[in-house]
């Protein structure tokens, strides 16, 4: 079918000039090569650090390193977990761990109550609702609100919610004791602390929900109350979910708000009004002071780290899995 | 074709009152509608409030503690001569110190994943092992910088394995004339390692996004040339990329101002009455130029610790005293933000694709 | 070296036109007594991106110093195929090849090529004007530095040959510092055209290089095309049947990954030998 027009062979009276097209070595090829090397490692740096999280949580805890019995070696798994009291650095030693995770979990469910409608409700509002100058002037007020340091937020909560929110209304008015550093003030504060990242984790969720789907519930005679709550929220759920977990696990990672608010009682208690204590604020209360490596004192901090950091390291997955399911039936 | 002359007039007169009716008809307002939108647009503007309300407090408590004799003095006993002085030093060090590790690696890592990498399970485990790192609580980082840079895993301790197979106890090493303790222990420099490691997602993530933004165009046209794929990134893709780069790390050196519990782990102090390296002004150092090679090898203090400290403290006028430091640190964020938007619009008006 | 470029080139220019004069006919589209080497020639070259193959059995057989246009509709390959030329497909993942390209008789996919090194001799002009975010000089001068050539006097010589060349240096002679971004449209194409020579290419691969640029910016780029193709080898993609009409030699029709008639592009024009070319080119779909 292809007919070359020109079929005479080579008969320019110049030779041709000779192709240099052979690889050589060269040290600009070598170059190349250990700077793609050495990129290669930069990145997977990223995995060692995961890697070397694990093994210094595991080596102070369960691995027997360098001689020393790890820390479930002096303490049952059993006990680790059943057991209320936790008081490592009395003489009268204690090592349950629930008391901490307990109130860990109470100061991020009330975060979560204030926090997740707030959230949600302002990513709705700003991806249905409002107009764009209105979000011109909300999303950097929710940027510099999640950029605001931890420490100012303990501050605020210490400062100014427990004395002029809190213990006025459960105090003054209802006649319940409260705690000068409580659950409920640094629970609020946390609330608004994961609001931003709430909202605009659930906005891009939202906005990804196409817009035939939004023009198919007003082509039915929707009004925009049903559109966004019975037709963009559902098919966005997945999305919203995965902020949520996201947000947990910011809220019970979080350490200078409770170190400063909450307290530093680890007490097995439900009650949002009293003083208690974090994995987190135990971490940062104990090690700040000297503890001589070896001891069991020592040990409890990777212990209790370790317990912290499977439980936000699984909701953080969960919710990168659930996320990419969720991206993937709109993409 | 049916022109409107064509169409049958009487059909078109009578007005079916009925429809008229139903379209001309307000339906009925639901007061879960009014209630519904009115909630989601407070929730909104609540963050504006929630704002104010916070700096106004912080403000108000600051009244009398904020000047400048807080701003150029060492901690104190006493509320009213405590300053921040030190903390001031201590986190320009710490920026200094930690972008230098982690803007190399991070930016190294970023052109790796998305210039040179190929998608193979290596790669997106990479990919994934990201993003949960980025989701890692940052006291867990403290954490790993207190066993493998403060401590070293008790390597260089008495009896340990150094001290076995060396003969000697080793307690420093000397480079360059520059004393480094082993194990590092709480020096300045420790903490800034802790805290490359928890800021290199962010800045990996930000770089990537940066380099995403730049054209494949700009990548063929560079290749097609004969570039090799370093010599496209380096003369061509890096420069494009960098007010987008320069953006995601300004943001993460708020992130670094602000972190405080890791850098507690580590032994950043509370109550400092000393500068890094004893340069505490310019005097200093052109009397004691070394201290800039001692600095990150001796104590240190950042200011949301030395805020942490003050809120701690027994006397309630250094509640005051917190308040001052929280409004300095809030401006030098401020500061860094600025900088940041400045030089995002600064380049987005140059560089059209 | 910027001297035995220019000289280079001048040599090609007058060893051309004396052939040219020789055989009594300038014409390159004359009925074949232009006897010319082969510059590029792929054999059996079936081309996949993934599991789907966007080439079938390609062989053609390309003259130096000649146009040579590849027409047919979008999809039709004529893109990948020309990109297959310099390899930039080796950057897109999951794409492979079988059958034979070679350059001057050399495969140019063996191990022992080196991909950088046959860019260089390639070169390659896009469909949207690519110049770098850098000024006019650097544009130009960024090939003949990645070779190692740093002597500014050097780099000026080129640039200014190079620019003469693609026929805009009396536009930009006296903002060689301005940013490339501020040229017009068809003033940065003929830029990366000046871009694509600095590197001292033999052949010039062009992707619909005119499609995104006004007439008159169009009918430029078609005269630079005319001029360049005395020393160097064209080939160039289009969309347009009148512009392969008016610059090309030879004319290549793709439809569907095939390569369905490839002749003189007089021959193809008037009398098409396949009744699909026919129907391409007298517009009946496409």
């Amino acid at each position: 079918m292809v007919e070359s027009l020109v079929n005479s062979p080579d008969t320019s009276e110049t030779p041709p000039p000779v192709l240099k097209l052979h690889r050589q070595f060269s040290l600009a090829r070598l170059r190349e090569s250990i700077v793609e090397w050495g990129m290669f490692l930069c990145s997977s740096l990223s995995i060692l650090v995961t890697a070397a999280i694990l093994f210094v949580l595991l080596i102070e805890t369960v691995i027997p390193f360098g001689g020393v019995k790890p820390f479930f070696g002096h303490v049952s798994l059993w006990e680790f977990f059943t057991e209320t009291r936790w008081t490592p650095t009395f003489s009268d030693k204690h090592f349950g761990v629930l008391p901490l995770v307990c109130g860990t979990m109470l100061v991020a469910l009330i975060g979560a109550l204030v926090g997740l409608p707030l959230g949600i409700l302002s990513a709705i509002y700003l991806s249905e609702y409002a107009r764009p100058k209105t979000r011109s002037i909300i999303k950097p007020i929710l940027e510099i609100l999640s950029g605001m340091p931890t420490v100012v937020y303990g501050y605020f909560a210490l400062i100014f919610v427990t004395p002029y929110i809190v213990q006025p209304l459960f105090h003054s008015f209802l006649g319940w004791e409260v705690d000068s550093t409580n659950a409920l003030s640094a629970g609020i504060v946390m609330g608004i602390m994961i609001m931003p990242m709430v909202c605009s984790l659930s906005e891009d969720a939202i906005r990804a929900v196409p817009r035939s789907l939004r023009e198919a519930g007003y082509a039915l005679g929707s009004t925009k109350y049903d559109v966004s709550l019975k037709v963009v929220v559902p098919a966005a759920l997945s999305g919203i979910v995965a902020a949520f977990l996201l947000a947990m696990a910011r809220a019970i990672g979080e350490t200078m708000l409770v170190a400063i608010a909450a307290g530093n009682n680890p007490k097995l208690t439900i009650n949002p009004l009293k003083s208690i204590q974090t994995m987190t604020t135990f971490i940062v209360n104990t090690s700040k002071g000297d503890t001589p490596s070896g001891t069991i004192e020592y040990q409890s901090l990777y212990a209790v780290a370790l317990c912290l950091f499977v439980i936000t390291f699984t909701m953080n997955v969960i919710s990168h899995a659930v996320m990419r399911r969720f991206r993937e039936v709109y993409h | 074709m049916i022109s409107p002359a064509d169409m049958n007039p009487p059909t078109s007169t009578v007005v079916n009152n009925e429809l008229r009716q139903a379209l001309t008809r307000k339906s009925a307002v639901r007061p879960a509608e009014v209630a519904f939108s009115f909630l989601c647009k407070s929730a909104a503007w609540s963050s504006l409030g929630i704002l104010c309300v916070l700096v106004g407090s912080v403000m108000w408590k600051s009244w009398g503690y904020l000047d400048w004799q807080f701003l150029t003095s060492f901690d104190s006993q006493r509320p009213e001569l405590a300053g921040i002085w030190a903390g001031l030093l201590g986190t320009t060090w710490m920026i200094f110190l930690t972008f230098l590790t982690a803007i190399p690696i991070g930016v190294g890592a970023a052109v790796y994943l998305e210039e040179y990498a190929r998608d193979v399970w290596f790669v997106r485990f990479i990919r994934i092992n990201l993003s949960n790192l980025a989701g890692v609580p940052s006291i867990v980082y403290g954490i790993l910088g207190l066993t493998v840079f403060v401590r070293m895993f008790d390597l260089f301790a008495r009896e340990a394995i150094v001290a076995r197979l060396t003969g000697h106890i080793v307690e420093a090493v000397v480079i360059l004339g520059v004393e480094i303790p082993l194990p590092l222990g709480t020096t300045l420099a420790a903490g800034a390692l802790t805290m490359s490691l928890l800021i290199l997602p962010v800045i990996i993530v930000a770089t990537q996004e940066a380099l995403r933004a730049i054209p494949p165009s700009l990548r063929h046209a560079s290749l097609a040339l004969g570039a090799t794929r370093w010599q496209t990134v380096r003369y061509q893709v890096i420069p494009a990329a960098v007010p987008g780069i320069m953006t995601g790390i300004i943001l993460s050196i708020s992130r670094v101002i602000g972190e405080t519990a890791p850098l507690i782990v580590v032994g950043a102090v509370g109550f400092a009455r000393f500068a890094p390296g004893k340069i505490g002004s310019l005097s200093d150092l052109a009397h004691h130029p070394g201290g800039l090679l001692e600095a990150p090898f001796g104590k240190y203090t950042v200011m949301p610790v030395q805020i942490f400290n003050w809120v701690g403290q027994a006397r309630q006028e250094f509640q005051g005293v917190a308040a001052a430091g929280i409004l300095v640190l809030l401006g030098l964020l401020m500061l860094m933000n600025g900088v940041a938007i400045i030089i995002r619009n600064r380049y987005q008006k140059k560089l059209r694709w | 070296m910027a001297k035995a470029f220019t000289n280079l080139m001048n040599d090609r220019a007058a060893a051309e036109r004396e052939k040219a004069g020789a055989s009594g006919s300038p014409d390159a589209g004359g009925e074949g007594q232009i006897v010319r080497r082969m510059k590029v020639e792929t054999r059996k070259l079936n081309f996949f991106y993934g599991p789907s193959q966007a080439l079938f059995d390609i062989s053609v057989q390309i003259p130096e110093k000649s146009v040579t246009a590849l027409i047919g509709p979008s999809g039709c390959g004529k893109s990948t195929f020309l990109r297959t030329l310099n390899r930039m497909n080796d950057i897109v993942e999951g794409a492979r090849h079988t059958g034979e390209i070679l350059l001057e008789g050399i495969n140019i996919d063996g191990p022992e090529i080196d991909v950088v090194a046959l860019r260089k001799r390639v070169g390659m002009v896009f469909q949207k004007s690519t110049p770098f975010p850098k000024s006019i000089f650097e544009n130009v001068a960024f090939g003949p530095r990645l070779t190692g050539v740093s002597d500014r006097r050097e780099l000026e010589e080129i640039v200014s040959t190079c620019l003469k060349r693609a026929a805009l240096w009396e536009e930009v002679k006296n903002r060689l510092t301005d940013s490339a971004m501020a040229l017009s449209g068809g003033q940065q194409q003929r830029l990366c055209i000046a871009r694509a020579l600095a590197t001292n290419p033999d052949v010039l691969l062009m992707d619909e290089p005119a499609s995104a640029l006004d007439p008159a910016s169009t009918s430029r780029i078609e005269d630079l095309i005319f001029e360049l193709k005395e020393n160097y080898t064209i080939i160039i993609v289009t969309h347009n049947m009148q512009q392969a009409a008016r610059v090309s030699d030879m004319t290549a029709f793709f439809y569907q990954g095939h390569l369905v008639e490839m002749g003189q592009t007089q021959q193809l024009f008037t009398k098409p030998r396949e009744k699909h070319t026919e129907d391409y080119i007298t517009g009946r779909f496409g």
